[in-house]
């Protein structure tokens, strides 16, 4: 018997895909601010490389709905929908990817380094790099006694990397709390999968590591939910890691600015034609679990705590220049402040 | 060599530049090929491997796996099987994933061998920031490379030297880290240095690996930069001589070899050093320029040295905090401001 997810379950997922969704037009929005008609990645009121997620929410909530707090998550250089799922505070992210003194790190970090301890949640810029982390925290967890699941996303293109390899390894052997999931959009830059990765599918790679692997195909919120959900379970029973590939979609660029001249002429067009919250939206009303009404209640809401964490960053001040040379390391502290 | 440029000459960027020196050179050594990623279809997300592809077809021109350990690795097998291949590690900041490739074989097998294996390969390495990109996509990690014996390396401050210095690299029996600075490329969406776009002979030709230039001749200061930090000290030079300092900018062009002879003979002109490196401050190239002056001759020095570089944190996000640690002219001014303060009477 698949696992099925309860109604309030889906409504949440629901949320979090718009949210998401909400949160990247927005953010695309802004991002060109400043960079037209001239694009220059330095100008406007969010510089940088920006990587949406749009397309991958499935991935973020059909896993995240399983986790709580405690549980840890690290993700990739394309973090916004998993942060959201995962709760992380969404005025104190927008203001750290506009690098305000507001944001989660005071602006140190920016859109591909977002941290926010209250959720265990921690993202970083290089490809297989959040890996050995997940596998590190599950590993203290399992040490402490304490409970919680580690959870690390990654890119399909990410499974090539020296690091995936040993991850699941070092995971499989010390039979740790993790579950391993890959984003499979098909793409890494300008490079398909296909040209790139020896099998078909990245699942098959978790035999060679003795661990259940799965492939979740077509981008389905519901089956992700599934197998997501045993995979967790099974971690938090002391059974050891999983894998997990979800066939997902990038309905943007690699980055804001990729003019995307590798994709296959219609691709793309196909790809929104399958865009997964309006399917999963007449799923939720073709099962009468939510009217009409309540749905864009949800959406309004959704729109609403993405304007308010628009704004919020916006108006947020800069930080104070010299702040860049403050907090390489912890300040020691004062003799005695250790409770 | 930039002030031998003439106007209606042909002018490229160091994108360009580099691409022409890989095509040249490919299509008369059939050793030469090249691995990364995205420099296939794409032509490099810096563009400098645009044509290639399309010229030499995939066999020689080919989109790696994200696994830089590996093709890394293969380029040093390649290199020792008596290919010449060119790697390109996307942005400097990956060296993460397959620095002992690097570091512990291409650089120190021909030692190891006595010479018996060559690798004569080059890796290709974005680096600078500017433009946000955060601290794990911005930094130069010149010193890093340039302290490691058996590499050489170079980075270039315009499409002359671009071509010349890639060119003579391809021609090399070691080892070269090539190290472009985005804020060059003449890639519009990385911002465009104009002073990095210069003439171009469409012919190959070399510039000698471990030879500096002098960007501009000056007698009262020389300031020793390499990469972006040229196109610093020439504004600041600018600056300075409406005050009627004249200002010696000498463009490293290599860091492996150094060329210390050309550090020494500017400053013995002159009197004074500031060295600017977008680098990391401590135990990097600053420091290391100025010990070459300071271990030949500390009498040569009217003033105390002064270094212009990135102070020693993280590379941070926010547009405010980043500029406010990167070199810029008006930091060089300030330190040369300070300098006048300090010097001997
Ligand atoms: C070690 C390393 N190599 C290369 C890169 C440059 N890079 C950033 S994202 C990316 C593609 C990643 O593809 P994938 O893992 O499939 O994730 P996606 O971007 O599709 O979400 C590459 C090559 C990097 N950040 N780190």
């Amino acid at each position: 018997m698949t696992m099925q997810p309860t109604t309030a379950q889906k409504l949440w997922m629901y949320e979090k895909m718009v949210t998401s969704r909400r949160f990247e037009e927005a953010i695309a929005r802004i991002y060109l601010e400043g960079k037209q008609p001239v694009f220059n990645m330095a100008n406007g009121p969010i510089p940088g490389e920006m990587h949406l997620s749009d397309g991958q929410e499935p991935c973020a909530v059909g896993v995240c709905v399983h986790l709580s707090a405690e549980d840890v998550v690290t993700a990739t250089h394309r973090p916004h929908h998993q942060a959201i799922a995962k709760d992380v505070d969404l005025k104190r992210m927008a203001a750290e990817i506009f690098g305000k003194q507001t944001g989660l790190s005071g602006g140190r970090g920016g859109h591909m380094h977002l941290f926010d301890p209250a959720v265990n949640f921690a993202c970083s810029g290089i490809v297989g790099q959040g890996l050995g982390p997940a596998v590190g925290a599950a590993l203290s967890r399992k040490m402490q006694g304490k409970p919680g699941v580690a959870v690390a996303y990654i890119g399909e293109g990410a499974a090539n990397q020296g690091a995936f390899h040993e991850a699941l390894n070092l995971a499989s052997v010390w039979k740790l709390p993790v579950v391993f999931v890959i984003e499979d959009n098909a793409w890494g830059i300008s490079v398909s999968k296909m040209t790139s990765t020896a099998v078909p599918h990245n699942h098959v790679r978790a035999d060679a590591y003795a661990m259940p692997g799965h492939r979740v195909e077509n981008n389905d919120t519901l089956a992700i939910f599934a197998v997501a959900g045993e995979a967790i379970e099974r971690a938090r029973a002391g059974d050891g890691p999983s894998l997990i590939e979800i066939e997902t979609s990038r309905l943007a660029g690699h980055f804001m600015g990729d003019a995307e001249g590798y994709r296959p002429n219609g691709e793309k067009d196909a790809l929104v034609a399958k865009d997964p919250i309006p399917a999963f939206r007449r799923h939720i009303l073709e099962t009468g679990e939510a009217g009409e009404d309540e749905l864009l209640a949800i959406e309004k809401a959704a729109s609403k705590a993405v304007d308010e964490a628009i704004a919020f960053a916006r108006h947020s001040p800069d930080p104070e220049p010299a702040d860049a040379l403050t907090g390489v390391f912890i300040e020691a502290k004062p003799q005695g402040a250790d409770a | 060599m930039t002030t031998e440029v003439k106007e209606n000459e042909r002018k490229l960027t160091i994108a360009r530049a580099m691409a022409e020196a890989l095509s040249q050179e490919m299509r008369i050594d059939p050793r030469v090929f090249v691995m990364g990623e995205d420099i296939g279809a794409l032509g490099g997300v810096y563009g400098n491997t645009r044509g290639l592809l399309e010229e030499f077809g995939a066999e020689r021109v080919r989109d790696t796996p994200i696994s830089e350990t590996a093709f890394v690795g293969a380029a040093v097998g390649a290199a020792q099987d008596g290919m010449r291949p060119v790697v390109e590690l996307m942005f400097v900041d990956f060296f993460g994933v397959c620095f002992d490739a690097i570091y512990n074989l291409m650089a120190k097998n021909t030692y190891f061998s006595n010479g018996s294996f060559r690798v004569p390969m080059v890796l290709m390495t974005s680096t600078g920031g500017g433009y946000s990109d955060g601290g794990q996509h911005s930094q130069c990690l010149y010193g890093t490379f340039a302290h490691l014996p058996g590499m050489k390396v170079v980075a270039p401050s315009n499409a002359y030297d671009a071509k010349g210095l890639m060119t003579a690299a391809l021609r090399e029996d070691n080892p070269v880290v090539f190290m472009y600075h985005k804020g060059l490329q003449g890639m519009g969406w990385l911002g465009t240095e104009r002073g990095a776009t210069v003439h171009v002979p469409s012919d190959p030709y070399e510039v000698e690996i471990g030879k500096a230039a002098i960007a501009r001749e000056g007698s009262d200061l020389t300031i020793v930069s390499v990469g972006i930090g040229v196109h610093h000290a020439l504004r600041a030079a600018e600056q300075l001589e409406g005050e009627g300092i004249s200002v010696e900018v000498v463009d490293l062009r290599s860091l492996v070899p150094l060329d210390r002879e050309a550090i020494r003979t500017s400053v013995a002109k002159t009197g004074r050093l500031m060295v600017v490196d977008e680098d990391y401050h401590s135990f990097g190239m600053s420091g290391e320029i100025i010990a070459t002056v300071a271990e030949h001759d500390p009498a040569m020095l009217k003033a105390p040295p002064a270094r212009v570089a990135f102070p020693d944190v993280p590379i941070p996000f926010a547009r405010v905090m980043e500029r406010y640690c990167l070199p810029d002219a008006d930091k060089i001014v300030t330190a040369w401001r300070t300098m006048q303060l300090r010097e001997r009477t």
